[in-house]
């Protein structure tokens, strides 16, 4: 079992949770957090590497180191891991995040031991997702990566954190409600056998029983991507999560979600996703606009950045439902572009509340003079968000709308025309901030004495930035990362290109 | 007749060998040698636990003319119910030693046993009247020990509420069996079985099944025949609520899969399969609906566990061997997390008197091994992985819809839509204990030995129980899937 890299992805967050239960102060616990989280990045990096060594070599298959180890024989319910390169992407984004993000709590209070505990169990629900393939073992971690949520904000939130902790566990677990009838219908129509890749293969879901399960899986997925109309877990659970969990929310939790649409909804029941996406893209297209204009009237800063994800998000899963393979890659890019450019903001905002107490934009203002190095990562976040070409947020919208636009139908265009709209949108929203934020008057004059960034808040988003740039630079990369996801027996029936 | 035959009955022999054994030790000891009463009484009934995973207890039987039979699949729900009962007894202890209980301790071990037994020949008969015989021996003594506090107000009027309906629905399911009798000509099972096949479908079966199923559904309390239900908890001590609300509620569970599944077989599509499904969904939300509003921990823990009756019964749903394994291995989980959240609740109200919700705030910080097990029975009881309540959940939706049609789709993503709710409710428990920032929360105490290693017998069942896969695995070997 242990011959097998990818299980090192569940077994280091289980070390870290065993060492973090034993640790006895602050600073064995951050040890132990970087630590792992490191562990983590270095594995992830050498998966990718080594991944792309095998595919050069030859390899063909959709997916890589596979194996399957036996659960429960008689259900057909085995622990099957496989990857192929969407979700190494992820767990790259995922280990980057953690990293950042144990680097952003630094000092949090209370409980510090409890707080990285919930982290933690979070993250190994994150990662034996990414490196599932079996749907009731994807399941299971799934729902473990959403129920420290809970916790997490309920303890250490602010505002008014009991509704907004309630409201985001009880949407999301209503999502699973509906993602698990639909993953067990999977199982007794794909020919009783719970594994992706078998069940894609076969394609062997009747087309009436995939036009039920197919909005089941998705809607059920779509409720984590913060899909249109339940999204309104999103901007509550955002504004009034810890840092650290912002980050992790925004920048992976949420990508889960379009994920599972992707690996599960559509890799699954193709011709219900072709026949049915028109009702979808809809629902996504107003995520993406109705995401970036309200955005624009927010004044606290998570709710900003919390809208801005739902629009973001939003174009993740519209491009999913586009079905080619252009918009896919740019979905992709997209999930890491936002990821890291979400986690970045949210380190931000959380940086600067920390200081001024405050994420009221009419409260503040001026901030370049007096911490000029997070007013400049600020910058350059919502460079990043608004697509400016070198930062990631460009190539990625860029491949999306390419890709919409391979449509030639008047249905399709539309949308697309739509959702480009919201590029401008988000210049609105991110410039005014920015101008009132950073350049504006000094607003209250207590803030003046406040310091600029410690060195573990400059780790974090460095390491963020610098990850930001690459994606911007290397774009060509995720071609062929992505290549053989889309293998030809899966996708032929929809005559997907 | 032929003596030999006794020897058929392994488990109930034993279990009455345990009780004399009890009996006669509870009476003759010194006074003190009588503080070990509940200690001789969990060690013995410890020993009689792990007979009954000997290979020869489950091998099939037959006693009495065909009255009695037993296979590995009853004895294993006896075992499951053996191991339930085992950790009741010794959560028992501490509550046993209290000045108003001590002089009675025996009694209770006693009356625990004696209802088991009751449980026991309920799974094992095949013929309704050894059926109704175990059904009363299951009912009456239970209501003894709702009124074990007899000087308490609530105590007593739980127990004449638990007493006026057990008899009232007994009545109702003697009732019910005499039309089955006047339909069949018969009480032996497989008769009726048969009878029932050939006779087709008619307005008596309907109601006679319908009386047999409101009897049973009384001692399950599926709504609507719940309404004894919280006040009997609520009044009850805790640790004779814990017994009926697993013990007593497994045993049905398995008495009424047996009933519908080979009794009333033939009349599966014609008649009790809507019944039933009206019956899951009305308990299921309703129990969680009245859930939402306790401010009682028991009572809380009273509509919750009428809920989790409901999701039980989906394992009879699909009438197949997956739905009896998973209806076990339901009924297992339930009583470890159940038994840790009463474990719990016993704990504190040992130590402090208190049982109500807004006790429980800031329980974190004062004692947070309790919260934290609370807070896994919680979860368990939601289904939330990787704790055992989320395979059986899971489990038992699976297995339900194995029987495939569009209707038990609906059905169970009602049920779904529920846990979202049932979800709710059991987070206000989590929060009160990790959140809410009341001032005084219970003071900081050390809970007995006894009550410690129950626990951590209940949270290791809830860490391992489904993560372990060879329990369910195993289950589903002796259900013959």
């Amino acid at each position: 079992m242990f011959s097998n890299i990818l299980i090192y992805f569940v077994v280091i967050p289980l070390l870290m949770l065993g060492g973090l239960a034993l640790c006895r102060n602050i600073k064995q616990i951050r040890a132990v957090a970087v630590a792992g989280s490191l562990a983590l990045l270095a594995l992830s990096v050498y998966l990718l590497v080594d991944y792309l060594g095998l595919r050069a070599a030859g390899a063909t298959e959709p997916m890589l180191y596979t194996d399957s180890w036996s659960w429960f024989p008689t259900l057909g319910i085995n622990l099957a891991v496989g990857v192929d390169g969407i979700s190494i992407a992820m767990l790259i984004l995922s280990a980057v995040i953690l990293l950042t993000g144990s680097f952003a709590s630094w000092k949090i209070n209370p409980c510090p031991k409890d707080f990285f505990l919930w982290l933690v169990l979070l993250s190994t629900g994150v990662f034996g997702f990414f490196i599932s393939i079996d749907l009731f073992t994807m399941f299971m971690f799934y729902e473990v990566a959403l129920i420290p949520m809970y916790l997490l904000i309920g303890v250490w939130g602010s505002g008014n954190k009991n509704y907004s902790a309630m409201k985001l566990t009880l949407m999301l677990m209503g999502g699973s409600a509906f993602l698990m009838l639909g993953l067990i219908g999977i199982y007794y129509q794909g020919g009783h056998t719970w594994n992706l890749l078998q069940i894609a293969q076969s394609n062997s879901i009747a087309p009436d029983w995939q036009r039920f399960l197919f909005p089941m899986t998705f809607v059920g997925f779509g409720v984590l991507g913060a899909m249109f109309p339940f999204h309104t877990w999103s901007p509550d659970g955002h504004a009034s999560a810890p840092t650290a969990v912002s980050m992790l929310h925004a920048g992976v939790l949420m990508k889960l979600g379009g994920y599972g649409c992707f690996r599960v909804a559509i890799y699954t029941m193709p011709q219900a996703a072709e026949e049915l996406s028109w009702i979808f893209l809809i629902l996504t297209g107003i995520s993406v606009v109705y995401g970036a204009f309200s955005a624009c009237v927010q004044t606290d800063l998570k709710y900003i950045n919390a809208y801005s994800s739902v629009s973001h998000c939003g174009l993740v899963l519209f491009a999913i439902l586009m079905l080619n393979t252009t918009a896919m890659t740019g979905a992709i890019m997209q999930m890491l572009s936002h990821g890291l450019m979400t986690a970045l903001f949210f380190a931000l905002i959380g940086f600067i509340y920390g200081r001024t107490h405050t994420r009221d934009i009419t409260k503040m203002g001026g901030l370049m003079q007096i911490m000029p190095y997070l007013s400049v990562c600020y910058v350059i976040a919502g460079m990043a968000s608004l697509g400016l070409p070198g930062l990631s947020g460009f190539v990625a919208e860029m491949t999306i709308f390419v890709g919409s636009f391979e449509h030639a139908d008047t249905f399709h265009r539309f949308f697309t025309i739509l959702a480009c709209c919201s590029i401008v949108i988000t210049a609105v929203y991110i410039l005014r901030v920015v101008g009132k934020l950073l350049f504006g008057p000094v607003q209250d004059d207590h803030h003046r004495s406040l310091t600029d960034a410690e060195w573990w808040e400059r780790t974090s988003t460095i390491t963020l930035i610098v990850c930001v740039a690459a994606i911007g630079c290397f774009p060509n990369f995720f071609e062929s990362l992505i290549r053989y996801t889309f293998s030809p027996e899966i996708f032929a029936v929809i005559g997907m290109n | 007749m032929d003596y030999s035959q006794f020897l058929a009955m392994k488990q109930e022999i034993g279990l009455l060998v345990v009780f004399l054994l009890v009996f006669l030790y509870d009476t003759f000891a010194s006074a003190r040698a009588a503080g070990a009463t509940g200690w001789v009484a969990v060690g013995l009934f410890a020993i009689f636990t792990l007979f009954g995973f000997c290979p020869t207890v489950s091998e099939p039987a037959e006693a009495f003319a065909g009255m009695y039979s037993t296979n590995a699949v009853m004895a294993t729900i006896k075992n499951i119910l053996n191991v339930g009962t085992l950790i009741i007894m010794i959560q028992a202890i501490t509550w046993a030693k209290q000045d108003a209980v001590a002089i009675r301790r025996g009694e209770f071990y006693e009356m625990v046993l004696l209802t088991l037994f009751g449980m026991y020949l309920m799974i094992s008969s095949r013929h309704f009247l050894l059926f109704v015989i175990g059904l009363e021996t299951a009912s009456l003594p239970l209501a003894a020990m709702v009124a074990f506090d007899k000087h308490r107000y609530e105590s007593r009027e739980a127990a004449v509420k638990y007493i006026l309906t057990a008899v009232f629905s007994s009545a109702i399911f003697l009732m019910g069996l005499s039309f089955v009798y006047g339909l069949t000509g018969s009480l032996y099972f497989d008769r009726i079985g048969i009878a029932v096949a050939e006779g087709g479908l008619s307005l008596m079966l309907i109601v006679a099944i319908a009386f047999v199923m409101g009897g049973i559904g009384f001692k399950l309390s599926l709504v609507p025949f719940h309404l004894w239900t919280a006040d009997v908890y609520q009044g009850a001590p805790t640790p004779v609520t814990s017994y009926l609300s697993v013990i007593s509620k497994g045993a049905a569970a398995m008495a009424f899969l047996i009933v519908l599944c080979q009794v009333f077989a033939a009349a599966y599509a014609d008649v009790w399969e809507w019944m039933l499904y009206a019956l899951i969904i009305l308990t299921i939300t309703i129990g969680n609906l009245f859930a939402m509003r306790q401010k009682n921990m028991k009572r809380f823990l009273a509509f919750s566990s009428i809920s989790q009756a409901g999701y039980i019964m989906l394992g009879i749903m699909s009438c197949s061997e997956l739905g009896t394994a998973a209806l076990m291995y339901y009924v297992l989980v339930y009583i470890f997390s159940n038994l840790a959240a009463f474990g719990v609740i016993g704990a504190i109200e040992n130590n402090t008197g208190c049982v109500s919700m807004e006790d429980y705030n800031g329980l974190y910080r004062t004692n947070p091994r309790l919260a934290f097990t609370m807070m896994l029975a919680m979860f368990s009881l939601a289904g939330i992985p990787p704790f055992a309540g989320f395979f059986s959940k899971f489990f038992i939706f699976t297995s339900a819809i194995s029987q495939g049609s569009v209707a038990i789709y609906v059905l169970v993503l009602i049920a779904l839509i529920n846990t979202i709710i049932s979800l709710y409710y059991y987070l206000l428990v989590v929060k009160a204990m990790y959140i809410s920032q009341e001032q005084g929360p219970v003071a900081t105490f050390r809970s007995s030995g006894s009550e410690r290693f129950a626990l951590w017998v209940c949270v290791a069942g809830i860490l391992g129980l489904g993560i372990v896969s060879c329990f369910y695995n195993s289950l589903l070997g002796i259900a013959g899937v």
